[in-house]
């Protein structure tokens, strides 16, 4: 009998504290600067910021200590840097709109939303033990996203707001039920998905050369997303369907590995984006103010105000940025939501601009790194769902903020103005800290890939070859599920 | 599924690097293309919201920036706008700038290379950048009263110390007031711009140094006597001075003021010629000392030549290759000879300088905020168009003209004065421009004033240099005697 030795592996906890730390300095460091250049100097409410946000990443991190031990390091640092970035930017945005005469205090409000947020992701973390459990709300949460997307339509709940029914009103405050429906969504995308990938890739009709799927299989999928897309499209708010879109074909794809489907699928949308243009006026608009947005006439008639603003703070940036304090976000209308990237670019400057960008790249390559390393398909479809979602998302805002693509109306992740967005990424987070722990705990043990492993202790003698193979780890499972080898991991979910 | 997860980043990496290109195109490869945007303010927020320099003149501030409550944080005040207009320019959000504070804008606004060890010292302590503070050679007393004398007339006065060729006073009328022009809206200040340019009477002319220039007249016989002087002549020598002078080439012929005759026969003395202004005499020398030899001495005034102190300077002109007639009449300042009321201010200056012409400059000293000096001027030779004996004399010369001849209502009690007056014929239709040039004390001059009354005054057709604008000179030379000896 061999015996085994153990071996450690490096989880990464100390790593995360760590990152932590940075986060902190990040975070603590541009509130310091923002307010030391209002004026008051850095007073005692600095101080009492200062705790929170370090009791709060303490807090944080002692959750995913006790609950996902082996969760990725870097995805609550970078989240909790981007935060914490953001509060200060928004902190700074609020005194320039006080410079220019009108009174907000969107920093305070931000505040909460973020401590909401993370309160909210430590419990995502704490009480659901396994992304599997999930699994079985698929339709649940399929018909959740819906009913939420939908609700802002309803009269009475509903509101309207800049041309955008997206909106309701709870306990007077107001909320995006959208953002919270993405994340429903992707749990019932990646459900449906794994369940029927076989019979959607394989079990259909081959027309034109390209193997189409069955109708029963892919009926309630497509009706899911059809009805998401209309409901958006009679919202006005076209960044959603791009994004639903978006990221209904990447998991399709993910899941049934067709490529033939992905290129439909971009036809497909070719032909929406130019049908959307010809029959709505307001899209036109759009087109006409990203494609002409330096024009005198397109500019004089208030269209392309806000982006060509935009486009000047961000080049009175330059490399460096005028500094946090320096510059004039003001100028631009919605600087503080929308525009977000803009006010960054315009006093961080193009390094900054870069270095935040390279943050979320971070966030979403460990996303999909979770992805290609846990076992199961549900959980690999979560987490690209969830990471996909958040760098299409960011490319959307980015690139329509910088005239790549017209502009849309959504938020960017974690930085942006909006309580609703920062508590949906926030428990996006979670769920991938979640993942990730699974995935890189079974690292550690022999998968189904996997061949045995064997651990050789040279203090004993060399065995022989009957006792080798009663020492192979068993790697039986089915493709797709973890092993049952762990007590902890029971339950092997089909 | 990993093998599309794969591919799938690849795809997330492509997103990416299309935000960092685009990110890159519009904060560095357009980033000064979107600055200049006429749209954008937030680079006029930028060059106009910091604190500007001030402009001194002998201690007292005379253009500041005042903390305001505005986007712009300052606002740029001109005390006694109108008076000092030429000189300082204005700073302006639409039309721009202009005169010092465009000619010293670097300075002013902290940006200089001579202000790199400041910029270093604010960027440590956290301070804004501030610009240097520059004082001018003005004198207060002596611009004030130029003004006062010229008042509501059009032209210029320019005075200059000839020892160290600094500008004391440089006024030109109409004039404008640059605070109207520091109006924070670009709307605004565009608009009083543009009613100041469509102002017939030219106000944002500096008359002095620019605008159209002023054919000199008979001031610019001190040139010609000059080269006759180096030439050999002496001011006793005699030459001719007939009634009229027939122009060879032409049927015109050259009078003296009045149809007078200059003097009992048809000769006389240099020095009688300059005393009573002889065109006709004048005319004559011109012709026989020839084109080359007045214009090289004019040139040796820099006549004709780019000047900067620090404002630019419009060159003065002279014809080239005048033919016979062209020549004579160039000789009494008419014909195409144009010059600039300081151009004729440094010619005095020169003469009362013993035969040395100084750099005329307007900044004296640049101190940095924390009023430490970081530039000084220090008087520098220009040339030397004469010698000391040609200079000696024509100073004699020109006592005359102010003791007995054309420019008596400059004399001033128990001061010497030496002028040459100037009546410069504009047309048929028009009142002519009159002139003074002078420097006073004769014998060791602290001022040189040159003035110039554009088209009569309010002496229409009477007018003569004598008359209108010899006063002026004298109120000018008064004021700077009296700052000279107050130990100004």
């Amino acid at each position: 009998m061999a015996t085994v030795l153990e071996v450690s592996v490096r989880v990464g906890r100390r790593s995360e504290a760590v990152l932590l730390l940075f986060a902190c300095a990040i975070a603590l460091g541009a509130r310091a600067f923002v307010d030391a250049n209002a004026g008051g100097g850095i007073g005692a409410q600095f101080g009492m910021y200062a705790a929170a946000v370090v009791a709060l990443a303490i807090a944080a991190h002692t959750v995913v200590r006790l609950r996902a031990p082996a969760a990725d390091p870097v995805l609550l640092p970078a989240a909790f840097a981007l935060s914490g970035l953001g509060l200060a930017l928004i902190r700074r945005i609020d005194l320039a709109y006080a410079e220019r005469g009108r009174e907000t205090d969107f920093a305070t409000a931000q505040e909460l939303w973020a401590l909401v947020g993370i309160v909210g992701a430590m419990l995502v973390i704490a009480l659901i033990r396994d992304h599997r459990l999930l699994r079985r709300y698929t339709y649940t949460a399929g018909v959740l996203g819906l009913v939420g997307l939908m609700l802002p339509l309803v009269p009475g709940v509903g509101r309207e707001v800049n041309g955008a029914r997206i909106w309701i009103s709870l306990f007077g405050r107001s909320l995006q039920p959208g953002e919270f429906a993405k994340i429903a969504f992707v749990v019932f995308f990646a459900g449906y998905l794994v369940t029927n990938r076989d019979t959607l890739a394989l079990a259909g009709p081959k027309v034109l050369g390209i193997r189409l799927p069955r109708p029963r299989d892919l009926g309630p999928l497509l009706i899911v997303w059809a009805a998401a897309l209309l409901v958006q499209v009679a919202q006005r708010d076209l960044g959603a369907s791009l994004l639903f879109f978006g990221l209904f074909v990447a998991m399709l794809y993910v899941a049934t590995q067709r490529l033939s489907w992905v290129l439909v699928g971009l036809a497909l949308f070719a032909v929406g984006a130019v049908a959307a243009g010809t029959l709505f006026s307001h899209v036109a608009s759009r087109y006409e103010s990203w494609l002409h947005a330096l024009d005198f006439s397109v500019y004089n008639s208030g269209s392309s105000y806000q982006l060509v603003q935009g486009l000047f703070g961000m080049a009175s940036g330059g490399l460096f940025g005028t500094g946090l304090g320096s510059g004039s976000p003001g100028l631009v209308p919605y600087a503080e939501s929308d525009f977000i990237m803009a006010s960054l670019g315009e006093e961080l400057g193009l390094t900054g601009f870069m270095a935040v960008l390279a943050l979320y790249l971070v966030v979403v390559q460990r996303a999909l790194r979770t992805a290609i390393g846990v076992r199961d398909g549900f959980g690999k479809l979560i987490a690209v769902g969830l990471g996909f979602s958040m760098a299409l998302q960011l490319f959307v805002v980015v690139g329509g903020v910088t005239r790549v693509i017209p502009l849309t109306g959504l938020t960017t992740p974690f930085l942006a103005y909006g309580g609703s967005s920062m508590i949906a990424n926030w428990i996006a987070i979670a769920l991938l800290i979640r993942i990730s722990d699974l995935a890189r705990a079974s690292a550690t043990e022999p998968g189904p890939g996997d061949g045995p492993r064997l651990v050789i202790d040279p203090t004993l003698p060399v065995p022989d070859a009957a006792d080798a193979t009663d020492s192979e780890a068993d790697g039986d499972a089915a493709d797709g599920d973890a092993p049952a080898s762990d007590q902890a991991r029971s339950e092997a979910a089909r | 599924m990993n093998e599309p997860i794969r591919r799938l980043s690849v795809v997330v990496l492509a997103l990416f690097l299309a935000l960092m290109a685009s990110s890159s195109w519009v904060q560095f490869v357009k980033a000064d293309e979107l600055g200049e945007d006429p749209r954008n303010v937030r680079t006029l927020y930028q060059q106009f919201g910091s604190f500007r320099g001030p402009i001194i003149v002998d201690g007292q501030v005379i253009v500041s920036s005042v903390p305001v409550d505005d986007p712009f944080n300052y606002q740029r005040t001109y005390a006694n706008g109108p008076l000092y207009a030429h000189l300082t320019g204005y700073y302006s959000i639409g039309p721009g700038r202009s005169g010092l504070e465009a000619t010293e804008n670097a300075l002013l606004d902290g940006s200089a290379d001579a202000l790199f060890w400041t910029r270093l010292g604010e960027l440590f302590a956290g301070t804004e950048q501030q610009g240097a503070s520059v004082e001018l050679t003005i004198d207060p007393a002596v611009q004030q009263a130029a003004w006062d004398a010229l008042g509501d007339r059009r032209g210029a006065v320019v005075a200059i110390d000839p020892r160290t060729g600094e500008i004391l006073a440089m006024v030109s009328k109409p004039s404008f007031d640059p605070t109207v022009l520091a109006v924070h809206s670009s709307s605004e200040s565009n608009r009083l711009y543009q009613s100041l340019l469509e102002d017939q009477t030219d106000p944002l002319i500096n008359r002095a140094i620019g605008g159209d220039t002023y054919p000199p007249g008979s001031t610019f016989k001190l040139i010609v006597a000059a080269a006759a002087l180096e030439a050999g002549y002496s001011p006793d020598t005699l030459i001719d001075a007939p009634l009229e002078l027939d122009l060879p080439l032409t049927t015109a012929t050259i009078t003296n003021y009045g149809g007078t005759r200059c003097g009992p026969e048809d000769q006389v003395t240099l020095l009688e010629a300059l005393r009573v202004s002889c065109n006709t005499a004048f005319a004559k020398l011109a012709m026989d000392l020839g084109w080359p030899a007045i214009e090289s001495m004019a040139a040796g005034f820099g006549w004709g030549s780019e000047l900067s102190v620090p404002l630019k300077v419009t060159p003065s002109r002279l014809p080239s290759n005048p033919n016979e007639p062209q020549v004579a009449q160039s000789g009494i300042g008419q014909f195409d000879v144009r010059a600039t009321p300081l151009q004729m201010a440094m010619i005095a200056a020169a003469i009362g300088n013993g035969g040395v012409l100084m750099q005329p400059y307007l900044v004296d000293t640049v101190r940095d905020p924390d009023l430490r000096e970081i530039e000084k001027t220090s008087p520098q030779k220009l040339s030397t168009p004469m010698s000391s004996e040609t200079a000696a004399a024509l100073t004699v010369m020109m006592q005359a003209v102010v003791n007995s001849g054309s420019g008596t209502s400059a004399q001033i009690d128990g001061v010497s004065v030496a002028g040459k007056t100037g009546t410069a014929e504009t047309g048929l239709d028009t009142s002519p421009h009159t002139w003074f040039v002078s420097f006073a004390p004769a014998a060791n001059p602290v001022v040189a004033v040159a003035v110039v009354v554009e088209n009569g005054g309010d002496s229409g057709n009477e007018a003569t240099g004598g008359k209108v604008a010899a006063p002026i000179a004298k109120a000018v030379i008064e004021a700077a005697i009296a700052s000279s000896a107050g130990g100004g």
